[in-house]
């Protein structure tokens, strides 16, 4: 048979598996390696286990693999951020103990930590903040806009696909070969075939193209949802705040992605064909790529934080019983971010050889990006001010990021000028820097997002005290881990380096790795409050579908929505469109008459894509030409069949709609509405007692 | 019921009562309107590098001994009268022409792509005899790195175009189809457009300044 170096299996082979390294060499790093290698089969293998085990596998394909459905596509970009979420926790604390391991070289390989804050990278902004930024955005976009599906629910799908697929590369570098060690940014010459001929940057870059791909298909589905599925009545100005942070997101994805995908393929051509677009020789010239990786990765910045500052804006509303204050400023303020994000990108590399006069004016690009983010924090403030606050886990989330946020912000002010950034450039105060933006500012969005609208995904309320624990844990870890790199940062203690000599960062280092400890339990205390959610769901059901007396289209139709979301398209009147109906006793009307609902039918497209992108890209990494071009021809086919398939829609009758939607309007009739200071109590079915504008 | 003037898309013939249909087509046209736009920044991107590399050609051969103008003005007159023909079918589309003419266009249009991507390869090998591959310098990646990106979504528009003809006959003119028309004609003429700027930047521009 084909035995290993024949070319059947390209460059594949024994030496590529973690455990031959365990069985040569018997040390931490080789035990810490495949012991992470472990989980990622033991973690499949009990995934696949219980599937069969609970025969889930007809449901899994029949509802959720197959279905277009956004909420569904939404919760499955969730949970897969999650998954990932997870394994970016815990390489930071592998990070943060090998540091405080003290002065010398700790316990791992400077090879292996490199691959560390590279994968950590990686996955914290490709797999964990975008998938769950399009998960949220996926789940509540159509609902709050009245609108049955996305533009294109398949291609909804697709977009889904690629991205699991690249972030299941991540996993598989784990237990095959070895990812990159040139950090989540991947700068040549280093990652270039010269320095680097192993496989990581391969991995790197295959995983950015495909999941580039998937994020700028469901950048251009936002996009047309958002300015072509609007229910009647539902002007721009009427959009709820978070809608147009969506829509300024999907305009940076549609303009920032492409730079990224050139910078990525461009280095696969240096390194698969020999090509000097970024090499040292014959006229390679890498400052070409920093521009081009920077020219996407400010914009990436924004990209995450707006859709957050839009969450933020309705949390601050909904639980200060308030109508958002300035709204006409936010959205100004948003489209100005979104605007001055593409200005700036040369701030992250002021020391690469500039004049000074280009460093100054990026310099001042930069800083006047405070001046919209400081109108939001103020018109937060302002709607908070008199309002009738309760702290519900989704505002104690906003209330941290309102406070820490800005310390984050300012730092960036202070990095934004070049005379300082020549000094602290590439220290920990940079990585302090960023965390203090993309935490408080990115992550607690998203988890304030997922404990306010789960109750409209499942029909039932997230455990308070769970979820009080984990905002404690989250801001209390960040505070801990994030506030002593800004001091090592200025004492000069470089980011990326496995080792150091100074004792005086040992003790900062100490009080890092306590806090990430305590983050740890952050992300712990979220799947407690899960299970305990779980297990508890029958006292806190809210079939009604309004838990929180919500102001914008989500609240007024049940929780769980059916697949159709709403039984007659809404005609939209106000901003704020449901807290103006409660408001006015119009709220829950019994429509005249129903139509039958033409909804798209399950495809296979999207899973057929995931599983010939995996191969293909495996392929590509380990030299296996005939594999990557069959996988080519696949993919190509695949499409090609597929859009022969004209049977898409599915039709459900009038009637089956008038009778679910009657039986909930009964529902929501003999329900006995509750005032706020029950919100959290089991007599919460999700009826509101409308008379929170009255109180203030 | 009488058709909502702002769910009309202009070029396509949709038929009196299709308020659903137009609603399709116009979400559908613009989807793709702003894929091409995310795609013009990768061309956009390529010019780019094109222009910061010009001068990096390490000592290999440039514009001066690489570039063949004639063929250039071959490929150019091949290109634009296929945007022509492409526009033709879309004419036959709206003015319901029998469905024969519009696989007719499709297949004048076919044969010119392929006669475009026929030279344009010759020009390739061409370079390559005189020492012209992507190896050799930095300038050659650049060149290598978008002209042929231009061949190859040449290549995609002819396959697309395979396939719609054989929907235009298997399923006929549904509004699904008609609405991939007019979708495919959007992608040749953003062909057309990309070309105008690589004749200008990457030829001329390379002669003028290379």
């Amino acid at each position: 048979m084909m035995s290993s170096d024949s070319g059947f299996f390209g460059r594949l082979s024994w030496e590529a598996f973690p455990v031959a390294g365990l069985i040569q060499n018997p040390s931490a790093n080789e035990i810490i390696a495949n012991a992470a290698a472990g989980i990622v089969i033991i973690g499949a293998m009990v995934v696949v286990g219980l599937l069969t085990w609970f025969r889930l596998w007809g449901p899994l394909w029949r509802d959720w693999l197959t279905s277009v459905d956004h909420k569904k596509i939404g919760i499955m970009y969730i949970v897969f951020a999650i998954v990932m979420l997870a394994r970016g926790v815990l390489e930071g604390v592998v990070m943060r103990a090998q540091q405080a391991a003290g002065p010398g070289d700790g316990f791992l390989e400077a090879e292996h930590f490199a691959e560390l804050f590279s994968t950590h990278g990686t996955i914290m902004v490709f797999f964990v903040a975008v998938p769950f930024v399009f998960g949220v955005a996926n789940y509540v976009i159509p609902l709050m806009i009245g609108a049955r599906d996305v533009a294109f629910p398949r291609l909804n799908q697709i977009g889904l696909g690629l991205t699991v697929s690249a972030g299941m590369m991540l996993m598989v570098s784990l237990v095959v070969g070895r990812f990159s060690t040139g950090g989540w940014t991947a700068y040549p010459p280093y990652t270039g075939a010269a320095f680097n001929p192993g496989v990581g940057p391969d991995y790197w870059i295959w995983a950015i193209v495909v999941s580039g791909i998937g994020t700028s298909l469901t950048g251009i589905n936002f996009a047309v949802t958002l300015y072509k599925m609007r229910a009647p009545g539902m002007t721009f100005m009427r959009l709820p705040m978070y809608c147009w942070t969506i829509i300024c997101s999907s305009i940076l994805i549609i303009f920032a992605m492409p730079p990224l995908g050139v910078a990525a393929l461009l280095l696969a051509a240096d390194r698969y064909l020999d090509f000097h677009f970024f090499t040292n020789d014959l006229g390679g010239n890498m400052m070409n790529y920093a521009n081009l990786f920077w020219l996407f990765g400010h914009p990436e910045v924004y990209l995450l934080v707006l859709p957050a500052y839009g969450i933020y804006s309705e949390v601050f509303a909904t639980f200060s019983a308030k109508r958002l204050y300035g709204y006409n400023s936010l959205v100004i303020a948003t489209m100005s971010i979104a605007v001055l994000s593409f200005t700036v990108w040369l701030h992250h590399f002021f020391t690469m050889g500039q004049s000074a006069l280009i460093n100054a004016v990026f310099g001042i690009a930069t800083m006047l990006i405070a001046i919209p983010t400081g109108v939001k924090v103020y018109d937060w403030m302002a709607t908070l001010y008199r309002g009738r606050i309760r702290f519900s886990v989704p505002m104690l989330y906003s209330l941290a990021f309102l406070m820490l946020f800005v310390i984050g912000g300012l730092s960036g002010v202070v990095l934004a000028n070049p005379t300082v950034d020549y000094q602290v450039h590439n220290t920990l105060f940079l990585v302090a820097h960023f965390h203090n933006a993309l935490l408080p500012g990115v992550l607690f969005g998203l988890l304030a997002a997922y404990n306010y609208w789960f109750p409209k995904a499942f029909g039932f309320r997230l455990d308070e005290f769970w979820g009080r624990v984990s905002v404690f844990c989250w801001t209390i870890g960040f505070l801990l881990t994030f506030m002593p790199l800004y001091f090592v940062g200025l004492m000069g203690m470089p980011r990326r380096s496995f080792s150091y000599s100074d004792p005086s960062f040992h003790p900062f280092m100490i009080v890092a790795i306590i806090g990430a400890l305590v983050i740890t339990c952050g992300l712990f205390s979220v799947l407690i409050q899960l299970w305990v959610s779980i297990r508890d769901r029958e006292k806190t059901r809210v079939p009604v579908g309004d838990p929180w007396d919500g102001r914008t289209l989500e609240w007024s139709i049940p929780s769980p929505p059916p697949p159709y979301n709403f039984a007659v398209i809404p005609q939209v009147t106000d901003r704020d469109d449901f807290a103006a109906a409660k408001a006015q006793g119009v709220a829950y009307p019994t429509p005249d008459a129903y139509e039958d609902i033409e909804m798209p039918r399950n495809t296979g497209i999207g899973f057929v894509l995931c599983v010939l992108s995996g191969i293909w890209m495996f392929a590509l990494v380990w030299w296996i030409w005939w594999l990557a071009a069959l996988m080519t021809v696949l993919i190509i086919l695949s499409i090609i069949i597929w859009t022969f398939d004209t049977s898409t829609e599915l039709v459900i009758p009038a009637e089956e709609v008038r009778k679910e939607h009657e039986a909930w309007l009964d529902l929501v009739h003999s329900a006995t509405a509750v005032d706020r200071d029950h919100e959290a109590a089991p007599e919460n079915r999700g009826l509101a007692r409308p008379d929170m504008e009255a109180v203030t | 019921m009488r058709r909502a003037p702002r769910h009309s898309y202009p070029g396509i013939n949709l038929g009196e009562d299709h308020a659903s249909a137009d609603k399709f087509s116009e979400v559908v046209t613009f989807g793709f309107w702003v894929f091409l736009m995310s795609d013009l920044v990768y061309f956009g991107l390529m010019f780019a590098i094109y222009i910061t590399m010009i001068d990096a050609q390490a000592g290999g051969p440039g514009p001066h001994e690489l570039f063949d103008l004639k063929s250039i003005f071959a490929q150019t007159l091949i290109l634009l009268t296929s945007s022509l023909t492409v526009g033709l079918a879309m004419l036959a589309l709206k003015y319901n022409l029998p469905r024969p003419r519009i696989v007719l266009w499709f297949a004048v249009t076919l044969v010119l792509g392929l006669s475009f991507l026929v030279l344009e390869i010759r020009d390739f090998m061409n370079m390559a005899a005189q020492g012209g591959i992507p190896q050799r310098s930095g300038f050659l990646s650049a060149f290598y790195g978008l002209v042929p990106l231009h061949g190859l979504h040449v290549a995609a528009g002819c396959l697309w175009l395979i396939v719609l003809g054989i929907q235009l006959r298997v399923m006929g003119l549904t509004d699904l189809v008609m609405s991939r028309v007019v979708r495919l004609a959007l992608f040749w003429h953003f062909l057309d457009l990309i070309w105008i700027g690589i004749i200008t930047i990457v030829y001329f521009g390379g002669l003028t300044y290379g």
